[in-house]
């Protein structure tokens, strides 16, 4: 069994479910025209930006949820790591 | 020389560019199973993670989504929704997969079924489900290689002969390389269409509006209901855009060419690191939708939606830049048939053939009825897209109603120790047949909401019941302890580079 992802990271990969997913009645519309595009348009582009940040934080948290417990499967030693596949040969 | 003439050329010569490359990185191999699917597992980062993205520019985004924008409007918005929210699922996802992939040198899908929950039948369920939805999204590269040979021949080649002499095109390539052609051939391809959707959908607004903004003014002006949902539906609202979204960001990764393409990564680090990025990459799709809006003012009244794009192309630009575009679409429908079709005949000859009707099978034979099982394959998806008219956004949408089934049984297999082969059979079973009727008997959307979603829903729901209501068998104790089990059973030793013992 893995190790589950810890609460704070799981909350921020939700914020854009929330943002884009469930939410769609409030910004599904055309105006304001926000830089030429209609609102529902620029709210998507937006977070394709914003999610990125919402992954890294998540990214960070997970980062520390695993040094604090080093038993529960992380990255193998980077000794192992450098044994994995082979580079493309030329 | 005539436009057409032109037009076809640059195609054909952007084709054979792209083979070209391929063959040359394919030549030199022995083509036994491991290279013909994984490449000998010899992938660095980068070819990993332009697999991993190279999904976005395919067929579907490039003809399908303008298509849809053209035709449906705002129920396209889907779209730059799912895939963003994808990268977020597969955050979580993938890292723990692959270090279940690396612990027990799993290669495909279904030997994560198998070794997870140690049933052959539910593994072979897995690949069968695989190798059924994956036809759908090869039917549509397929469709989309037909339209740009059509539109391209300004209607001097038919559609049923486009369809074939696509296929034949797609076909060829598939059986020469493997799935080093295709890695490489996928850098070509980013790289076109890239370009291609940002000079689509800067250039075009601009040529004939003046600018992206105008172009929306316009469009709001004379379709004021067609941006926002349902938009030129019936029956697409919002109720169906949180369906769909749900369905297809869960699902994203559950389909077996990207599930097994995060086994070759190198550590679970580097996966993880590489989604924190990956929606940046997909802020270029909104120009292909742009380029579906403007079709609807500027060439309005196409029967077939999918062909607004490069219709749209054809008026705006000359012959070269048609012919450019037509190049870049076609390599975007055929790197991906190619791994599609490879996925699928590996599935087939490897996780469902040998397990239940020839366990001591070689390997070498494997791989020569993977070949003809390509062939198959190939043929029923040519025979479905000359029959059919569906739009490339249903077909997609179709193989997600079928694919999403498998996200309870590695998600609970992952994280829930409870989960167990009973439950998860019954619930994919209930799930596909949800599904399955659902589609056939055309009750899609289902009370407001995605079909596949309604089946997904019950088969989590049945999953989760059935699990908590019969314990566990003791033989099929739940992810073994030892780390780095021996391979699984009937399965060749698998040469994961990963794996260091």
């Amino acid at each position: 069994m893995k190790r589950r992802p810890s609460w704070l990271a799981v909350a921020l990969g939700l914020i854009p479910f929330v943002a884009i997913c469930f939410t769609v009645s409030l910004w599904d519309r055309v105006r304001p025209v926000v830089a030429g595009l209609p609102f529902n348009v620029f709210w998507l582009m937006l977070w394709m930006v914003l999610t990125p940040a919402c992954l890294w934080g998540a990214y960070r948290f997970e980062r520390r949820a695993a040094e604090e417990r080093p038993e529960a499967s992380e990255p193998p030693a980077a000794d192992e790591i450098r044994r994995g596949p082979p580079e493309e040969p030329r | 020389m005539s436009a057409s003439a032109t037009a076809l050329t640059i195609i054909l010569v952007i084709i054979v560019l792209g083979s070209l490359i391929g063959f040359r990185a394919g030549a030199h191999r022995e083509m036994d199973l491991e290279q013909w699917t994984v490449a000998g597992r010899g992938f660095g980062v980068m070819l990993v993670w332009l697999l991993l993205a190279g999904e976005v520019y395919t067929t579907f985004s490039f003809l399908g989504a303008s298509g849809w924008a053209y035709s449906r409007g705002g129920p396209t918005l889907y779209i730059l929704a799912y895939l963003t929210l994808g990268y977020v699922v597969a955050f979580f996802v993938l890292p723990p997969l692959w270090e279940v992939a690396r612990e027990h040198g799993l290669q495909t899908q279904s030997d994560f079924f198998r070794q997870r929950y140690g049933s052959v039948p539910l593994a072979a369920l897995v690949a069968l489900v695989g190798v059924v939805f994956i036809v759908p999204y090869l039917e549509l590269q397929v469709d989309g290689m037909g339209i740009i040979v059509e539109v391209a021949s300004f209607g001097a080649i038919g559609r049923r002969g486009a369809m074939a002499l696509g296929a034949a095109l797609v076909a060829a390539f598939v059986f020469a390389s493997g799935v080093r052609a295709v890695a490489w051939v996928g850098v070509l391809k980013d790289l076109l269409m890239l370009g291609a959707a940002v000079a689509i959908g800067v250039l075009v607004p601009l040529h004939w509006f003046g600018g992206i903004g105008p172009m929306f003014r316009a469009l709001i002006h004379a379709h004021p209901t067609h941006l926002t949902m349902p938009g030129s539906t019936r029956n697409l609202g919002h109720g169906w855009y949180i369906s769909t979204v749900l369905l297809t960001a869960l699902g994203a990764y559950m389909w077996p060419h990207l599930f097994g393409t995060s086994f070759t990564a190198r550590s679970a680090d580097t996966l993880r690191r590489n989604l924190v990025v990956l929606p940046l990459y997909t802020i270029t799709l909104p120009f292909l939708l742009f380029a579906g809006f403007a079709a609807l003012l500027v060439v309005p009244g196409l029967a077939n939606g999918d062909l607004s794009l490069l219709t749209l192309v054809r008026k705006t630009f000359p012959p070269w830049l048609l012919g450019t575009v037509g190049g870049a679409g076609a390599l975007t429908a055929m790197a991906p048939s190619a791994i599609l079709t490879l996925t699928a005949s590996t599935l087939f000859a490897k996780n469902l053939y040998r397990p239940l009707f020839a366990p001591d099978m070689s390997d070498d034979r494997v791989a020569a009825l993977a070949r003809r099982a390509a062939v198959v394959i190939m043929g029923v998806a040519v025979a479905l897209a000359l029959t059919n008219s569906k739009t490339i956004v249903t077909l997609l949408l179709i193989g997600y109603a079928g694919i999403a089934q498998f996200f309870p049984g590695v998600v609970l297999g992952l994280f829930w120790r409870r989960a167990h082969k009973v439950g998860v059979f019954s619930g994919l079973a209930v799930g596909i047949a949800a599904a399955v009727v659902l589609l056939l008997t055309g009750r899609d959307p289902f009370m407001g909401m995605n079909a596949g979603f309604v089946a997904l829903a019950i088969n989590l729901a049945v999953t989760i019941l059935v699990c908590l209501a019969i314990s566990p068998d003791a033989d099929a104790a739940p992810m073994p302890v030892t780390p780095r089990a021996a391979p699984v059973p009937g399965m060749p030793r698998a040469t994961a580079g990963a794996d260091p013992s």
